[in-house]
């Protein structure tokens, strides 16, 4: 036997084994530490969001006994529904409301009782009368939507232990609302009005549905634009042109659009597209546009990146059977690339439905009650509605900034949820 | 193809260098440059020849990868082509049904004809060449599509059926003649990725046949598989030489030996010595062949 290293190795190796080990344990710990700190914040972060944005999904109503007289609603038993709709709803319920308090009857207190419903009650009474005409004339059990002061203190959001001066509600309104409370006519329901109507400023009446509605057009713009002009793009640079000096510039400049601060983008669609073209402000459409510049350098990354993973030798099969190159990558290539493409798209429009700052610029920060019906009706996103509620000075706001941040999330992970599952479904071994 | 005869200076029937290049004198509608600087040892040229190399140089940017390669392929044969790893045995196939065409840095002069067809000139379809020069890879590339659709492809996108039954005909001939019928007919549907290494290289020639080429082209077919699914494709090799010509490249010089008529040992770009299989093996001229036959190196 020729040992060249007689005992030596063995040494030499045994004195390197405790170091090794210690890097590997060092290494280890400082990932695992890593990720315990970057979950311990997202922990926290959801915990706050759905500890302060959960109660907003509920609303407090007060249940009142409206005699829904037929000489206010219909006088002339005529049911014509315009007539009907015009009645005095408002009227009926403070009526209501004054023979549940008979005591009171000076003109400021009558004020500050009738100030414990939400201006809204008188619709969703108007509404409930419109759907079944049939009850006018006998009086009905109507849980009016109480107003946002109030439903901040059954919430418990808003403390009864601050002198009355400090206080939303003065001294006499707590007593109704405790009189309310023992009769049982005070109940927090489902909030249905959160998730179908539009902004308000009134909190209770405020809602999400138009800002998700202006949400929807503006990705869907972005995605019909940038997609198809993603993945064109990627697909020309990556298995058409030549490499250059050009492709390399285009590259660079691409990597490095992906990391312009989105406002940046703003700015570009307020004077290229609203100041030089003279497209509408505020308009889902212009989002879309401004979004698909923003979003467009990350799906041609994403796209090149997809199309790279595909391997050389299926290229060399198809072109090797006589495949043109335009056939090789519409039947081999793009099918195999697609998942990563998809999924870049998806990552892209989740960040693109995040994003507030350049919407700020194109105008589409405005108050917006009205549901967007087309692309280019005014309308805001849920992050710039984010954004305008966590402005307002109301209490009612902050549950209501949570929850719609809450709904924005959901949105996200759907989003995302979706991209894992088309990537799962299409994937192909190869 | 008289135009590209006239100014082709290809010359059947002769191994003779010197007489090439007398005859590349005439103006080329290429402007290669004729330097004919290497000598091979033997015989390049063949009676039957159904395509010609002459002059054949690649460039991988400044890598003079193949050097005044002259060489013949005949009908109905097999020729192996050897020798050490990295000689351009792979680059100068390529060459036969451009598939150096996909690599950008890559750049070829001189001739190469099919039926007298210069394949380099401008009116000369890549596409309609490369079904024509089919090949088949080192590593079995199957597409992550059904068993029948690799084998359809090819004659799908050429238009060679006229409908599903004529489709049918070719795919289940083509897996027929390329030995794999048995084993996969009772599951045309499933992926042709999920068959063993060597099914899928026979996948691989059956999708290639499927479109009925002139010659084909086969890069080390076998050096990703086992002896026994070796074995089988070497069979395939020889039935097939019945309807096509075949060149291989390959790096066991017993399968060299079994497969193929002739033999051509390439050494660092240079084609050394060409001659049929038993003198290559029994009795190669060249010093560097002889070492390498023998085993000396490679
Ligand atoms: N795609 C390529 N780009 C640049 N050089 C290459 C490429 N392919 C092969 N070469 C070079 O060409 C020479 C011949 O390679 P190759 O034809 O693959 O040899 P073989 O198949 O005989 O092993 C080698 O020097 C190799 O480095
Ligand atoms: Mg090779």
């Amino acid at each position: 036997m020729n040992n060249p290293h007689p005992a030596g190795l063995k040494d030499l190796v045994a004195r390197q084994i405790p170091r090794r080990y210690r890097a590997e344990w060092l290494f280890e710990k400082a990932g695992l530490g890593a990720l315990v700190v970057g979950l311990g914040f997202l922990a926290f972060f959801f915990y706050t969001l759905v500890m302060n944005g959960y109660t907003a999904f509920w609303q407090s109503r007060i249940a009142l006994d409206v005699p829904l007289t037929a000489a206010v609603i219909d006088p002339d038993g005529t049911r014509d529904v315009d007539l009907i709709g015009q009645a005095n709803y408002q009227g009926l319920l403070r009526d209501a409301l004054r023979t549940r308090f008979p005591e009171v009857t000076a003109r400021g207190e009558l004020r500050s009782l009738f100030a414990l419903l939400s201006p809204g009650a008188s619709f969703e009474l108007r509404d409930r009368v419109l759907t079944d005409p049939s009850v006018i004339g006998s009086a009905v059990e109507f849980w009016a939507v109480a107003d946002d002061d109030v439903d901040m203190l059954i919430k418990g959001h808003s403390s009864r232990d601050v002198p009355e001066s400090d206080r939303r509600l003065s001294d006499q309104q707590l007593a109704w609302i405790d009189a309310l409370q023992a009769d049982g006519a005070v109940e927090k329901r489902f909030n249905r009005a959160f998730f179908t109507s539009g902004d308000s400023r009134d909190p209770e009446l405020a809602g999400i549905w138009s800002a998700t509605v202006g949400s929807f057009f503006m990705l869907l713009v972005t995605l019909v634009l940038s997609f198809p002009l993603g993945v064109a793009t990627a697909i020309y640079l990556e298995e058409f042109a030549a490499r250059s000096r050009w492709t390399d510039l285009i590259e660079v400049n691409i990597n490095n659009l992906a990391a312009v601060p989105s406002i940046v983008f703003g700015l570009l669609g307020l004077a290229l597209f609203i100041n030089l073209f003279g497209m509408p402000r505020s308009a889902p459409l212009v989002g879309g546009l401004v979004l698909s510049l923003m979003t467009l350098p990350v799906i041609i990354i994403a796209s090149r990146a997809a199309l790279t993973a595909v391997p050389p030798s299926i290229r060399e099969a198809a072109l090797g059977v006589g495949a043109s190159k335009m056939q090789m990558v519409l039947h081999h290539v793009l099918p195999l690339a697609m998942p990563g493409m998809l999924t870049g798209a998806i990552i892209g429009m989740a960040r693109a439905l995040g994003e507030s700052a350049p919407l700020l610029m194109i105008g589409m920060v405005a108050f917006i009650v009205d549901t967007p019906q087309s692309p280019v009706d005014p309308a805001t996103a849920l992050p710039v509605q984010v954004y305008l509620w966590a402005d307002s000075p109301e209490r009612a706001f902050v549950e209501r900034t949570s929850a719609a941040i809450l709904v924005l999330l959901v949105f996200l992970l759907l989003m995302n949820a979706v991209a894992v599952i088309l990537r799962k479904r299409f994937e192909q071994r190869f | 193809m008289e135009v590209a005869k006239t100014k082709a200076p290809i010359i059947p029937g002769s191994g003779q260098q010197e007489e090439i290049k007398a005859a590349s004198n005439e103006p080329s509608l290429r402007s290669v440059e004729i330097n004919l600087t290497y000598k091979t040892v033997g015989d390049f040229a063949v009676d039957q020849a159904i395509m010609a190399a002459r002059d054949v140089n690649v460039f991988y940017g400044d890598n003079h990868a193949i050097q005044h390669v002259n060489l013949d392929i005949a009908r109905n044969e097999v020729i192996a082509l050897i020798g050490p790893s990295g000689c351009g045995k792979s680059t100068f196939l390529r060459c036969l049904n451009r598939m150096n065409d996909t690599i950008e840095s890559a750049r070829v002069t001189g001739e190469i004809t099919l039926d007298g067809e210069d394949i380099y000139q401008r009116q000369m379809d890549v596409v309609m060449l490369r079904a024509r020069v089919g090949i088949v890879f080192q590593k079995p590339n199957p597409f992550p599509k059904s068993i029948y659709d690799n084998v359809a492809y090819g004659p799908r996108i050429h238009g060679l059926a006229r409908d599903r039954a004529a489709l049918d005909d070719i795919v289940h001939t083509s897996l027929r003649r390329a030995g794999l019928w048995d084993e996969v007919k009772d599951r045309l549907e499933m992926p042709g990725t999920g068959l063993s290494g060597g099914q899928q290289q026979r996948l691989c020639i059956a999708r290639t046949i499927a479109v009925s080429p002139e010659v084909i082209l086969m890069d080390e077919p076998c050096s990703a598989l086992d002896p026994i699914a070796t074995a089988r494709i070497e069979d395939l090799i020889d039935e097939l030489k019945q309807n096509y010509a075949i060149a291989i490249v390959t790096h066991s010089m017993q399968q060299a030996a079994r497969v193929s008529q002739r033999t051509a040992y390439f050494h660092l770009g240079k084609l050394i010595e060409i001659g049929t299989t038993d003198v290559i093996f029994t009795n190669p001229s060249h010093k560097l062949t002889e070492d390498y036959i023998t085993g000396r190196f490679g």
